[in-house]
């Protein structure tokens, strides 16, 4: 036997024990060919005889009852039965199974199998496939007829097995095990002592509806569904970059506060986009779709990975619904269940019309809150007036007008400019030429004409604003053609680049230009050019065949205020791979207008200039309406209107770009899809396949339709199917009971586990039905059945006869999830932050850590404030390299679906609570707390923080241990003053002044011991 | 009772065998106060009992030349490729093929940057930018028909790592602490050291390749950092002292033990025992990353001081790591994607690690400790024979690695591409193959260590893997 065998000498006899009396505990029973026969001929037998057709031996099926009694069963004849026979075969050429499959069926299987044959070899439908029924729940004596249905189940089995169940645990144990596993938070100390003092019979079930309608119940539901659906805040795979997807995220938090039905919940996920005047909460729940990890790789094949995403949709929704290892699939025919690769490219098919990238940066939507949705509306209707107040034509604006009119008329006839050519104070050639100030302010180039060139001019403007840069490249004759340069007459000006010194001893700053504006540009050679930052790009103006002076304008994209002693410096520069277009003559100007304009109209549009032109008498209706509204912008009376208006937008603009995004489905022509034999993406010889559910299960009518994911989605939440409701179900009874009814949570198939209540198992997933797929509801019948409120006390002679608790004659007791673990010592200490949603936080994590991350490389932002006290969930969930906390206990990558974390106990865990900054600081603050409000003796104090962190006072024995470490390293901490000083200074929360620091630290000691102990990380 | 069920609540033979649950406190105290530095005595247990075959290597040194290691400028002499420089590269080695970056691009042949020389007794050709490993020829297996199944760093590397590209399955190292346990109960089963090279795209690694997936956490990977805290959290927090530290451990335990009486839940036992350990990790694990004890001709021999976070550094942890009983060492040295420039960057990148791995090597035969460890060295794929520029891109059907140590025949050659490197034709190795023989050395039959999961026996293989017999000594 490969593993350790029972035999061995470590064990403790109490586990020897108990492993004999297991089998003598079972009362004799029929055989059911389900519980007793399925799973012997699946794990010895079904691998060469069951449904993968091209691994099968013999022509034999023993998944099938007609292949079966064909030829290896004879009902009724076990002697004559030939799978006995061979199964019983001393001869080892006819022994089944082979040697080779490294099986062997024990005598107490073939004694099932022969007993089964014998009885007639009746033959079930794997039940899991079998739509559920309904059974009464059975009488049991000393149970009213009102119990709890699920007590009346238990109980039945506990009485047939001769087992009695635990009593109820004590209050204190109960309000924080409900607590816990309503919200994944303790209770206060407060709640506790309420629900012990509270002896009214309703007090249990009034905890229940207080905890279940709590905003944080979300919180706790959510964090075992985003295991499900492996949600997380990065890709994935190899630089396993970022996307937002946290809406989703507290889509499925209010999903579960708002008692969304699970059908509802289902579909909206699988298909929210689809449904009819979808909603923006429906589009976000269809995110779902496109949580599976994806690429970003260069040299990654976009069909390799399309067939690796659609395998992987089809593994997680297999599972988080149907609770079906469909993966096995994608390769071959299942070797266990009737599911065969058809099935899965099938299923995959689904999902062939939700668009993606293959490989690469998945494009996100934006979408807005309520809350910015409700700030939008109110600035919108503010505006609106604002708006009405603008065009309003009061006598003040008319008699502005009238005025404004006559003299911008005057300034445009006299060719008024805005723009104030600028006298260079300097002027430098890069490249040897002479650059010569001409009188008309002009700079004219001469000597030899370099192949590249920049030319640098510096100027000390007069005060006053400045808004953009002109600059004027002219004809002269002294150039070629007479026109713009000496190379071939045109140029190509590749950079433009403007520098500001406030002062002479300020360090220069480079302006950011918003816009460039030229009268004209050569084809392919805009202006824009000129600002893009590239040399082997540039403005050209097609000067070799066009003489004509030229003008460019460079608009700064915020105005500057320039004093006395600033200065300016220009730099154009010539680095186009074609030689010697330098600019041969050229002059510059500044403007202070906030609306720039290239033309010398008054800085006027070239419109409104226009129509100033005409006489005021001539004008058209268009003319008057045009002058009306420019005026508008500049008129003085409005001048608060305006800016007004223009905070509003900007607030407007602010909330827009602030929407979160997040990744949803969006339905495009589906691809098509083939079966890939053995799963090679290469090979595209497979049938196309179009969409269906497996045919082990019901099917759906599709008729013609593209894309029926919406009908998926339908069918996946219907009565029809016998798996979705059970696996939910089993699944929710798993976090109240610790283990679910069936214990593989995340197989149903013949290879997992039977029930072990299957009536009740079916019970509740009816009843979830009927109730409207009601997942509170369902929920309060779990946690108000006496068999949750049991105590988790294992008695020994309960140990020795149901181990792993099967039976329920008791509770169940494990470690907190990794999450909680966070959340409680955060709560505990009054660290914890309520906030719900929003982006994924940055708590405390070692540097370094992501050293691994590439493309680009990355460093962890710690957060500030708040986002150091978010509950665990809220954690950035970086898939290759998730946090080291929440790793070391469990939680894991969301690269695949998670339904069942393990609970491991590791060095790693002990670490992490002892150092880890989160613990330490949680830790200091709860000292804090027991000193300042736990009164004055050491007693009180340690009482108190028992009770925040228990609920309940110290022992005697825990007092004597504790106490005597607070006074010694009281002690030690006033010897060494700085130390004491270094350990409050761990974690971002500030010392609090009025403590004493040798007593703060010795007492955080004292909590770092509580905050450590077994049953602080506990649910009993 | 399932044995799965009993392996989830399985305590360390320390804990069985130290202490009973009555009278805690003293005997905590007293484990806790045992030097246990540099001894390698004790150890955890995993879940073969029996070994399956005799056990020729304890423990595994895996160097992972990651990024993709060129098999034709290190192991792989192809003249013919030289002869064929610049001309059209035959398509019918490439038509249909999956290729990574080259995928629509003219293929070139690109002739080795580098020559090779024969070394040792038997005449191993290896490529001239390794002097060092040739030095120790006649200690290596040479292997150069290795082919691999994904293409993209990311994927391949989980491929060799757990045997199949998806996601959420335990990496080798983990499958080898699951069924040996460790020599060790000072230090994590599973080690992992890192470095980056100078010369070379450092790509992404991802924790992945050391997560247990669906076996146990506690048979996860560690990584050891060479700047920080070695492993994270192993520092008592700022202002407390490693006797105050040991006051908080002591109380803890005496309070669970407290509690232990009255619940009676063996999880506490373990919780005990992992609190034990965790101290003793606060100083075993600064004890093993500080190296100056070390005399100097070891640090020539590396080429290094260590401390400095180089693969020479890594190479002398591992040593250390081997000498503590550490089961499987695993050191990545992120440098090897010349898809560029590789005449230079591949020299760059065989030079950081050509003369620590030779050290290491005669190191562990010095120390009588070869013969016991297995030494695997290569990448997660090889190098196109195409050029990509001047650089060759990934290629997954033919590349080489090495093995040496225990139970291994040295000074031989295994396998061969074909005449222009790209196909590996003779003595096929798939990845599984690798696995199988490496579990047969470490007296595991790879068939018979398998983990239930989700319904089906799963084991490091998969459905495939075979022992490469002509390797075994």
């Amino acid at each position: 036997m490969f593993v350790r065998s029972l035999k061995c000498a470590f064990l403790p006899l109490s586990v020897l024990l108990l492993i004999s009396t297991l089998a003598s505990a079972e009362p004799p029973r029929d055989i059911q060919f389900n519980r007793d026969v399925r799973s012997i001929l699946s794990d010895k037998c079904f691998a060469c005889h069951g449904p993968d057709g091209n691994k099968r031996e013999a022509e034999l099926r023993l998944d099938d009852e007609q292949s079966a009694k064909e030829s290896a069963i004879v009902p009724g004849k076990p002697d004559e039965s030939e799978l006995l026979r061979r199964i019983l075969s001393d001869d080892p050429d006819e022994r089944m199974p082979p040697g080779s499959t490294g099986k062997t069926i024990t005598e107490a299987d073939a004694a099932i199998l022969r007993q089964w044959i014998a009885e007639g070899a009746p033959w079930q439908e794997h039940w899991s496939l079998i739509v559920p029924t309904k059974a009464d729940p059975p009488s049991v004596d000393g149970l009213p007829g009102d119990a709890n249905a699920i007590d009346r189940f238990i109980r039945a089995t506990l009485v047939a097995r001769g087992l009695t169940p635990s009593p109820p645990a004590d209050r204190r144990t109960l309000i924080r095990r409900l607590t816990f596993d309503l919200t994944g938070l303790p209770p206060t100390p407060q709640e506790v002592d309420a629900f012990i003092a509270d002896m009214s019979e309703d007090a249990y079930v009034q905890s229940v509806d207080r905890l279940i309608n709590s905003k944080h119940f979300g919180e706790r539901m959510a964090m075992y569904w985003l295991d499900v659906v492996r949600y997380a805040d990065t890709g994935g795979y190899h630089s396993d970059n970022h996307r937002d997807v946290a809406p989703y995220r507290d889509y499925v938090i209010n999903a579960f506060n708002n008692n969304l039905p699970f059908d509802q919940f289902t579909i909206e996920q699988l298909a929210g986009d689809l449904l009819p005047d979808a909603t923006t909460d429906q589009k976000i729940a269809s995110g779902y779709n496109r949580l599976l990890q994806t690429t970003q790789e260069g040299g990654a094949q976009p069909k390799e990975y399309t067939a690796k995403y659609q395998a992987d949709r089809v593994r997680n929704t297999a599972s988080a619904w149907l609770g079906l290892t469909m993966g096995c699939c994608e390769c071959h025919d299942h070797k266990f269940d009737q599911l065969t690769m058809k099935d899965f490219y099938s299923f995959g098919a689904f999902f062939a019309d939700i668009q993606e990238v293959a490989v690469g940066n998945q494009p996100q939507t934006s979408f807005a809150t309520p809350e910015q949705e409700e700030q939008l509306a109110i600035l919108e209707s503010q505006l609106a007036t604002l708006r009405e107040e603008y065009k309003a034509t009061t006598p003040a604006f008319s008699e502005g007008l009238a005025k404004w009119m006559n003299t911008a008329r005057e300034d445009v006839l006299n060719g008024k400019s805005t723009w104030q050519a600028w006298k260079p104070s300097s002027l430098t050639s890069a490249n040897g030429q002479t650059l010569t100030l001409q009188d008309d302010l002009s700079v004219l180039a001469s000597g030899e004409n370099p192949a590249k060139d920049t030319y640098t001019i510096e100027l000390h403007p007069a005060s006053g604003a400045l808004t953009a840069i002109r600059l004027e490249a002219l004809i002269d004759d002294s150039l070629t053609n007479k026109s713009l340069s000496r190379g071939n007459g045109n140029f190509v000006l590749t950079e433009v680049e403007i520098d500001f010194k406030a002062s002479e001893t300020d360090e220069p700053k480079r302006l950011a230009i918003k816009e460039a504006v030229a009268d004209f540009s050569q084809d392919s050679w805009p202006i824009a050019n000129a600002i893009d930052g590239k040399a082997d790009t540039g403005w050209a103006v097609d000067g070799h065949n066009r003489r004509e002076n030229r003008k460019a304008m460079f608009v700064l994209t915020e105005p500057l205020t320039i004093s006395d002693g600033a200065s300016v410096t220009v730099r154009l520069k010539h680095d186009s791979a074609h030689a010697k277009h330098n600019v041969g003559r050229f002059r510059l100007a500044a403007t202070s207008e906030n609306q720039p304009s290239l033309d010398d109209k008054a800085g006027l549009p070239d419109q409104v200039a226009n129509a100033l032109k005409t006489d005021a008498e001539k004008r058209s209706d268009a003319e008057r309406v045009l002058l009306d509204s420019h005026y508008r912008t500049l008129a003085p009376v409005l001048a608060s209107v305006r800016d007004q208006i223009a905070a509003k937008e900007k607030q407007q603009k602010d909330i827009r770009s602030a929407f979160p995004q997040t990744l949803i489905s969006v339905s495009i022509d589906p691809r098509m899809v083939r079966i890939l034999p053995r799963g090679n993406w290469l090979d595209d010889s497979g049938e196309i396949v179009e969409p269906a559910t497996p045919a082990a299960l019901p099917s759906i009518e599709i008729g013609d339709r593209k894309t029926a994911r919406l009908e998926f989605a339908r069918w996946m939440a219907s009565r029809e199917n016998p798996l979705t409701a059970r696996v939910y179900v089993n699944r929710l009874w798993k976090l109240f009971f610790g283990q679910g009814l069936v214990k593989s949570l995340d197989d149903f198939g013949t290879q997992g586990n039977s029930p072990t209540h299957p009536e009740l198992l079916d019970w509740l997933a009816i009843e979830f039905m009927d109730s409207g797929w009601d997942t509170k509801k369902l929920i309060r019948q779990m946690v108000t059945s006496d068999t949750y409120k049991q105590s988790s006390f294992v008695a020994p002679q309960l140990r020795e006869i149901d181990p792993s608790n099967k039976w329920l004659a008791r509770q169940a007791r494990f470690r907190l999830d990794a999450e909680m673990v966070r959340d409680n010592a955060l709560a505990v200490s009054g660290l914890l932050s309520p906030k719900i949603g929003g982006p994924s936080v940055k708590p405390y994590q070692p540097a370094g850590y992501w050293q691994h991350l590439n493309f680009p490389k990355r460093e962890w932002e710690q957060d500030k404030g708040d986002g150091l006290y978010r509950r665990g969930l809220y954690t950035y969930w970086q898939r290759t390299f998730l946090h080291p906390s929440l790793l070391a206990f469990d939680a894991p990558s969301r690269e695949e679906c998670t339904v069942d974390r393990p609970r491991s106990n590791t060095p790693l865990q002990a670490l992490a609570l002892l150092n880890d900054p989160t613990y330490v600081e949680a830790a200091r603050s709860l000292a804090s707390r027991a000193l300042r409000d736990g009164g004055a003796s050491e007693q009180s104090r340690l009482d108190y923080a028992f009770r925040q962190v228990l609920g309940r006072s110290p022992s005697s024995e825990e007092q004597s241990v504790l106490i005597p470490l607070y006074e010694k390293h009281f002690r030690e901490y006033t010897a060494e003053q700085e130390a004491a000083n270094q350990l409050l200074k761990v974690g971002a929360l500030p010392k609090p002044d009025n403590l004493d620091s040798s007593e703060l630290a010795a007492w955080t000691s004292v909590a770092r011991v509580i905050l450590n102990l077994h049953e602080t990380i506990t649910r009993y | 009772m399932h044995l799965q069920e009993l392996i989830g609540t399985q305590n360390t033979r320390r804990t069985f065998l130290g202490h009973t649950l009555t009278g805690l406190g003293a005997t905590a105290l007293a484990s806790i106060m045992t030097p246990q530095a540099n001894a390698a005595t004790a150890g955890t247990s995993g879940v073969i009992e029996a070994l399956h075959v005799p056990q020729r290597a304890k423990r595994v040194i895996w160097l992972c030349m990651a990024g993709g290691m060129s098999h034709l400028e290190t192991f792989d002499h192809k003249p013919k490729l030289a002869e064929m420089h610049d001309k059209d590269m035959p398509e019918s080695y490439t038509l249909g093929q999956p290729i990574a970056q080259l995928q629509g691009k003219q293929l070139k042949c690109f002739a080795p940057q580098h020559p090779f020389q024969k070394y040792g007794e038997n005449g191993q050709e290896l490529c001239d930018i390794l002097p060092h490993l040739g030095g120790v020829a006649d200690e290596l297996c040479i292997i150069r028909s290795l082919k691999t199944e994904a293409i993209n760093h990311d994927p391949a590397h989980t491929f060799m790592n757990t045997g199949t590209t998806i996601s959420g399955r335990p990496a080798m190292g983990s499958w080898l602490t699951y069924g040996l346990g460790a020599e060790t109960d000072n230090l994590p089963g599973f080690v992992v050291l890192t470095s980056i090279g100078k010369h070379g795209q450092a790509q992404p690694i991802a924790q992945r390749q050391w997560h247990s997936g669906f076996l146990p956490s506690r048979y996860q990977g560690v990584e050891f950092h060479s700047t920080g805290d070695p492993v994270l959290y192993v520092g008592n927090p700022r202002g407390v002292n490693r006797n105050q530290q040991q006051d908080v451990v002591s109380a803890v335990n005496q309070l669970n033990g407290t509690l232990n009486a009255s619940v009676s839940d063996p999880e506490i036992a373990t919780r005990i025992a992992q609190y034990e350990l965790a101290f003793r990790m606060q100083t075993s694990v600064p004890e093993l990353m500080d190296v100056k004890d070390e005399p100097e001709h070891v640090f020539e021999a590396y080429g290094t001081k260590g401390g400095d976070g180089t693969f020479a550094a890594n190479c002398l942890l591992a040593r250390r790591l081997a000498e503590r009983g550490v089961r499987f060492i695993q050191l990545y040295h992120r440098g090897w994607d010349h898809h560029g420039n590789i005449k230079n960057s591949v020299k760059g990148t065989a030079t950081e690690v050509d003369q620590p791995t030779a050290a290491l090597i005669k190191d562990l035969k010095d120390r009588g400790m070869l013969d016991e460890t297995l030494i695997v060295f290569g990448g997660e794929f090889g190098r196109t024979p195409m050029a990509q520029g001047n650089g060759r891109d990934h290629h997954i059907k033919g590349f080489s690695m090495f093995m040496c140590g225990g139970g291994i025949k040295g000074g031989i050659t295994h396998g061969a591409t074909d005449e222009l490197g790209y196909n590996a034709v003779e003595d096929v190795v798939p990845v599984h193959d690798v696995h199988a023989t490496m579990l047969h050395l470490l007296g595991i039959d790879h068939l018979r260590m398998t983990y239930r999961y989700q319904g089906r026996d799963f084991r490091l293989t998969d459905v495939h893997g075979e022992r490469i017999e002509k390797i075994i000594a």
